[in-house]
């Protein structure tokens, strides 16, 4: 093996091939994010240029606008089989992070994905989650069981060693499949630079400020920063002690909000 | 590009409360690598909780972590030094969470084993560093730590160091360093605390440094275990990660335990460069010269270098399911992409990873270790995890879960490397002129094998030449095959470890067929002890196969000792010796058992001769050759 980078996309591409394996029906999560654009790479690079499941995405609808011209682009080029999830009924009576950024989030963004699960019987949904963004993700498993509820036991999960996952689970439950568990956001940046993958612009500063993170408008800020190019962006972390999601709100609601919000099934 | 290193990855274990997660949290804080604010929003929690400042909730991020002060479960952070990157990996000490210590621990690189002075070394300090071995792990740094609660006491340090190093030692392990601390203070962390003016050793981060990365197991030779076939064009891939060794375009691969072989075609990928040699830790696939057929679990090797192909083989696990591992009870065993389901043939012991004491049991408990004999339908291609630790180590699974997970060791089994099954496809077998039904109506009985298997002194020898002499008066075409007759000519050349025995087993199953094309009867006499050895040879003539136990118990036979074997083997003379230093395999549904205990030579062989005229003798009267399906 050459490089460190070379070692995370091996072991990445080894962890969606077992996906795609073992598990009958199975689905990536598309954000559209930094995160998820390079997990949509790394499918490509595991199945020889072929993304051989569908990629949901779930809409908002306070998504910021050039995400979505983002997706249809790219949903296009990349000929993916995309499924768009949304909770109409929330959106329609009114649904907004007015009402708590907690409710909200789990209004529409996990209900429509557990709406989008029960609707496609998906067994298996990948999602581009890191351990380095914050603490109960640095607690997840590659393979981590949800149950019927689609609700995450964080207190009891299964043993995962030695790369042998579980994949043997109860009919109604799922599993949550994480590739880039084991990335931190600067590897991340790092293969953006080396593979030369597509970004969404909002990551690179205009007037000295970019998105760090991308969310929905509402709750998600920009942080202060002069990157305007993926080298640049490397350098800043390089350096910077802020964290990852510090421009996130729906985190910070209360000391568990992210702990509830994730054990009710939220990536 | 810079070059980056990878980043070394290390897990802190102990037992709970020792002060593992606080020495993560301290860690990160003294190294600067924590965010802004990280630590102010702790002060907030620590304080909203009206508790002192605990560094472990750096790590303990889940609510009842907190509320009950205990890490439940592992998990993993990135920090530097200035000399490399490193992933930390936190580790619970409570016994209920062994499975996400073990979760932890398995991908370490290297560990720090966290003991608290006041407490000194306990259950899961034992626990933990024995698992770490089993796991592989051979480096290992102690931390003495909260010396602040003893004053900083160098002879309280030095009584743990002694008994901690001296329970390493028995398992075969040294630490690297043993380093007194307070971490919750920073004490030896990061610089040398004035508080041990004493210790003149490494401090934590200089222990760290000092680790070495694991070796990649490049040079191992090649184990690509497939991991699926992809059709999605016009390429047909194998694809999967190498586990060890290279491989390269042109190279010849064996596909374990099917035995097929093709040549690598190609190397395929996706923008990337095309390549022509794939090394150890590559996700890569390749398409092949010839369209064999092969599916996943399959392991690809060169063929010089094949894995071993066992359906028997020893592992000590640790065992992590809610009800005890039990003999008899069958599992599905995972070993690299490979399925198999197998049984607990026997728990051959317990270890007390307290006191490293063994015991008797036929079940193993939660959270305990044992050495247990596997048995799989077929043949399982594995490696010795001393050999190949990728493709030597399994997980097992019963219902949904994962439950426990062994290294394999195949001392005292035979070593059958799997073996391209090429060997002999030119050959195509002649017919005979004369069926086998003309020389049953010649011989006015049909051909078979009596295989007795027994141990050494049970009355094997004496049996057959018995029932020799007296089929042949009654007109039998009869002929005993002997151990001590045979392994003069024929098997000279083979001694008495595990692979000559079988190798012994199997010409005597080939030459024991021969005879009974011949149409003859022959008896074989020979102890046989391996279940698999004889299940093959029954597998050369399956309809005309008869496996006769001649049953007498160890003690009786070391009483009987005809050739005083067992004496010699009792004093060590005689190595591999069955029934004292080598195993039998008693077996589970023998055509007939002759219990040489309960009954005399007389009996016993009335009892077989009786079984013979039964099963191979003509009826009479009946002419042979004009029954359609001659099968009697
Ligand atoms: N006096 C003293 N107390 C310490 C020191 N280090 C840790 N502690 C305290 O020991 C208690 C347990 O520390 P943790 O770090 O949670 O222990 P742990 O080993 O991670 O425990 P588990 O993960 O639950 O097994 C906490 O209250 C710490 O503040 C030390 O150096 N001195
Ligand atoms: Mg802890």
């Amino acid at each position: 093996m050459t490089s460190d980078l070379d070692a995370l996309e091996a072991q990445s591409i080894f962890i969606l091939r077992e996906a795609f394996n073992r598990i009958d029906k199975i689905a990536m999560l598309w954000s559209i994010g930094k995160d998820s654009n390079v997990m949509l790479w790394l499918a490509r690079k595991a199945f020889f240029g072929h993304v051989p499941f569908p990629v949901i995405h779930v809409d908002t609808s306070y998504k910021i606008p050039e995400m979505i011209e983002f997706r249809e682009r790219y949903a296009r080029e990349w000929n993916l089989p995309l499924i768009i999830g949304g909770n109409k009924a929330a959106l329609a009576e009114g649904m907004s992070p007015d009402r708590g950024r907690v409710t909200c989030c789990s209004a529409l963004k996990t209900e429509p994905l557990k709406e989008v699960i029960r609707e496609h019987g998906f067994t298996g949904i990948i999602a581009g989650i890191r351990r380095d963004e914050e603490g109960t993700r640095a607690k997840e498993r590659v393979f981590s069981p949800r149950n019927a509820a689609a609700e995450w036991d964080f207190k009891d999960q299964p043993p995962e060693f030695w790369d042998q996952f579980k994949t043997d689970f109860a009919p109604g439950t799922h599993l949550r499949i994480h590739p880039l568990l084991h990335w931190g956001e600067l590897d991340v940046w790092r293969y953006i630079e080396r593979e030369n993958i597509p970004m969404v612009d909002l990551y690179f500063a205009k007037n000295g400020r970019r998105y760090r993170s991308l969310g929905c408008a509402p709750c998600t800020g920009t942080v202060e920063s002069n990157a305007t190019t993926v080298a640049e962006i490397i350098e800043e972390l390089r350096t910077t002690k802020t964290s990852e999601r510090s421009g996130r709100a729906q985190d910070k609601e209360s000391e568990d909000a992210f702990e509830r919000l994730r054990q009710q099934g939220y990536m | 590009m810079n070059a980056v290193l990878r980043p070394l990855k290390i897990v802190i274990v102990g037992h709970v409360d020792h002060g593992k997660s606080t020495l993560v949290g301290r860690l990160l804080h003294e190294t600067g690598s924590l965010p802004d604010g990280k630590v102010e929003n702790l002060r907030a929690v620590c304080d909203k909780r009206g508790m002192p400042f605990e560094w472990a909730f750096v790590m303990d991020a889940l609510q009842a972590e907190r509320d009950q002060g205990i890490t439940i479960d592992t998990s993993q952070i990135p920090f530097k030094t200035a000399l490399r990157p490193y992933v930390i990996i936190d580790a619970p000490g409570h016994k209920e969470f062994l499975k996400n210590m073990v979760t932890g621990a398995a991908s370490a690189e290297a560990a720090v084993l966290v003991i608290d002075a006041l407490e000194g070394v306990q259950e899961q300090s034992r626990r933990h560093g024995y698992l770490l071995h089993l796991l592989g792990l051979r480096q290992l740094a102690v931390v003495v730590n909260k010396m602040d609660a003893v004053a900083f006491s160098q002879e309280r340090f030095d009584a743990v160091s002694a008994e901690i190093r001296a329970y390493l030692g028995e398992i075969g392990v040294s630490p690297t360093h043993i380093i007194p601390i307070a971490a919750r203070h920073g004490d030896n962390m990061v610089s040398r605390s004035e508080r041990t003016p004493w210790y003149q050793g490494p401090t934590v981060v200089q222990a760290l440094d000092a680790f070495q990365p694991a070796a990649e197991a490049t040079a191992l030779p090649l184990r690509f275990p497939v991991q699926d076939i992809y059709k999605f064009d016009h390429r047909r891939i194998v694809a999967g990660r190498i586990e060890s060794g290279r491989l390269k375009v042109g190279d010849r691969l064996l596909f374990s335990p099917s035995g097929k072989t093709a040549r690598v075609a190609s190397i395929e990928s996706w923008n990337a460069p095309a390549q022509s040699v794939a090394v150890a830790g590559q996700s890569v696939g390749v398409t092949l010269d010839e369209q064999i057929f092969i599916e996943r679990g399959q392991i690809a090797s060169l063929l010089e270098q094949p894995p071993m192909g066992s359906d028997l083989f020893r592992a000590r696990l640790f065992w992590l399911g809610r009800t005890p591992l039990t003999e008899g009870r069958r599992y599905k065993l995972k070993l690299a992409t490979a399925e198999h389901i197998v049984a607990v043939e026997k728990v051959e012991r317990v270890i007390d990873v307290t006191d490293l004491a063994t015991a008797e049991s036929r079940s193993v408990e939660r959270n305990a270790v044992a050495e247990v004999l596997l048995r799989a339908a077929g043949p399982v291609a594995l490696d010795p995890f001393t050999d190949n630790p990728r493709t030597g180590r399994f997980v097992l699974v019963d219902q949904y879960d994962i439950v426990g997970g062994g290294v394999i060791s195949m001392d005292g089994l035979p070593d059958s490397r799997c073996a391209p099954s090429v060997v002999g496809q030119d050959l195509t077998a002649v017919q005979h002129k004369v069926t086998p039904q003309s020389r049953a109506a010649a011989n006015r009985h049909r051909g078979g094998v009596i295989w007795l298997t027994g141990l050494s002194g049970a009355g094997k020898s004496s049996i057959s030449m018995e029932v020799e002499r007296r089929l042949f008066h009654r007109g039998f075409q009869v002929f005993t095959l002997d151990g001590d007759n045979i392994r003069q000519g024929l098997n000279s050349d083979l001694g008495f470890g595990p692979e000559d025995r079988a190798e012994n087993i199997r010409r005597i199953g080939e030459v024991a067929n021969l005879f009974v094309q011949a149409g003859m009867v022959v008896i074989t006499s020979f102890i046989s002890p391996y279940r698999a050895d004889r299940d093959r040879a029954r597998a050369a003539n399956p309809t005309s196969f008869h496996e006769v136990w001649v049953k007498a118990g160890v003690e009786e036979c070391k009483r009987r000792d005809p050739k005083g074997l067992y004496a010699k083997a009792v004093a060590g003379t005689i190595p591999d010796f069955t029934g004292i230093s080598a195993p039998y395999e008693e077996p589970l549904h023998p055509e007939l058992v002759l219990d040489t205990e309960k009954l005399s030579l007389e009996e016993t062989v009335d009892r077989l001769i009786r079984y013979i005229e039964r099963d191979m003798q003509r009826e009479p009267g009946v002419d042979l050759e004009s029954r359609p399906d001659a099968s009697i």
